[in-house]
């Protein structure tokens, strides 16, 4: 086998160490530094960038936190202004509501007074008007003209009598 | 019909003698220095652009950067960090031999054993100054197994020192060895293509699977030498 042929092991071996050396040499001053290099600036970009995102994450949730904080207090403003404004509502229905009672009960008080009046009036005029016919009926039954003084003061005796 | 083993004669290309020694630059030079500009120009062009985002071929160099750095890691624990340039090399130089010894008509330097041996070798040598460096002679403790009893210490350190010693040959032969028996194995079935006519499509559908499977073991074993040399590096460097 050619393996073993002894002859071919100097140039070999000569020929291992030159080029093994160099290809050391090569990649320990040339190459490996620069993928290291690279390696290591991607690491350190991703790292930046990582904590550019870690910040701005902070940066909004105290973004966040600020509005809701506003809006918690826009939200208790206008709760309170709604409950005044509805207070003020109330307070001033309720005093349109005594005003439109007290008119409505001087109306009702005032319309009461006129019913009264005028059925005192009727009820004068009934009277009148009873003499009228008591007078006509005299006049037809018993043929004897009588005047209204006569009759009057008879007819109210008799309403009284009745009740009426 | 040629003999499965001629594709690993060494044929010298240019015929160097220095004195009486024969370093002649021969087809398995030319595919070790094809390996170097292999690896450089792929790992340089990929890079070129330097993108945040990368493409298809930076990300094929960025992984295999972040493939070799997280296999040392892993296995080679802390402080193994300036021999990355030494592991990925080792990574490189064994991967594109295999890779590229399957190319039809290719030379695959990593079947000899004396290049397989080589690397091997240099990892041992490298491995155990590193570890008399840092430790001392404490490192001798390698081969005695840390709460062992003492009395069985006639035992286990020769034990533990001709499995100390027998790493490089474990590491090269088992190179050298899958890469040969894998081309033998290539060699002798597309053998059979010509020699069985017109039934010849069944050894052809057999060279293409063994294809797959070889570039599967080409990976593979470049792997499992850089990942043995990890642990080495380890032991070398936390003993065990």
């Amino acid at each position: 086998m050619p393996h073993f042929d002894a002859t071919s092991f100097p140039s070999q071996l000569f020929w291992l160490a030159v080029s093994f050396i160099t290809l050391y040499l090569l990649m320990a001053k040339l190459v490996l530094p620069r993928i290291g290099d690279i390696l290591e600036e991607r690491q350190r970009r991703i790292t930046d960038d990582l904590d550019m995102a870690e910040r701005l994450k902070a940066e909004t949730e105290a973004a966040i936190a600020v509005y809701e904080k506003a809006l918690a207090e826009a939200r208790a403003a206008a709760t309170a202004e709604i409950n005044r404004v509805m207070e003020a509502n109330a307070a001033e229905a309720a005093a349109r509501h005594a005003e439109t009672d007290a008119l409505l009960a001087a109306k009702i008080a005032e319309s009461e007074e006129r019913i009264h009046a005028a059925r005192r009036e009727a009820l004068a005029e009934v009277n009148g008007i009873a003499t009228d016919v008591a007078q006509a009926i005299v006049a037809r039954v018993a043929e004897v003209e009588t005047d209204a003084e006569t009759i009057a003061p008879v007819v109210t005796a008799v309403a009284k009598e009745r009740g009426l | 019909m040629a003999s499965p083993i001629e594709q690993f004669q060494i044929k010298p290309i240019i015929p160097i003698h220095v004195g009486d020694v024969d370093i002649s630059f021969s087809n398995s030079s030319l595919y070790m220095v094809l390996t170097v500009v292999v690896a450089t120009v792929f790992l340089t062009a990929a890079m070129s652009k330097r993108a945040l985002i990368p493409g298809r071929m930076q990300s094929l160099a960025e992984m295999t950067f972040e493939f070799v750095a997280n296999t040392l890691r892993e296995n080679a624990g802390s402080g193994s960090q300036k021999y990355f340039p030494f592991i990925f090399s080792l990574f490189m130089f064994v991967l594109l031999g295999n890779l590229l010894g399957l190319t039809p008509y290719a030379f695959t330097y990593t079947s000899h054993i004396i290049v397989t041996g080589g690397l091997a070798i240099l990892v041992f040598i490298g491995v155990t100054i590193i570890g008399f460096m840092r430790h001392g002679v404490g490192y001798l403790r390698m081969f005695f197994p840390h709460g062992a009893p003492v009395i069985a210490a006639p035992l286990l350190v020769p034990i533990e020192l001709v499995s100390y010693m027998s790493r490089p040959f474990s590491l090269s032969v088992r190179l050298a060895a899958n890469m040969t028996v894998g081309h033998i194995m290539l060699k002798v079935v597309a053998g059979f293509v010509a020699g069985m006519g017109i039934l010849g499509f069944i050894p052809f559908a057999g060279v293409v699977g063994v294809t797959f499977l070889e570039f599967g073991i080409a990976c593979l074993q470049a792997y499992i030498f850089t990942v043995l040399s990890c642990i080495y590096l380890h032991d070398a460097l936390h003993l065990h």
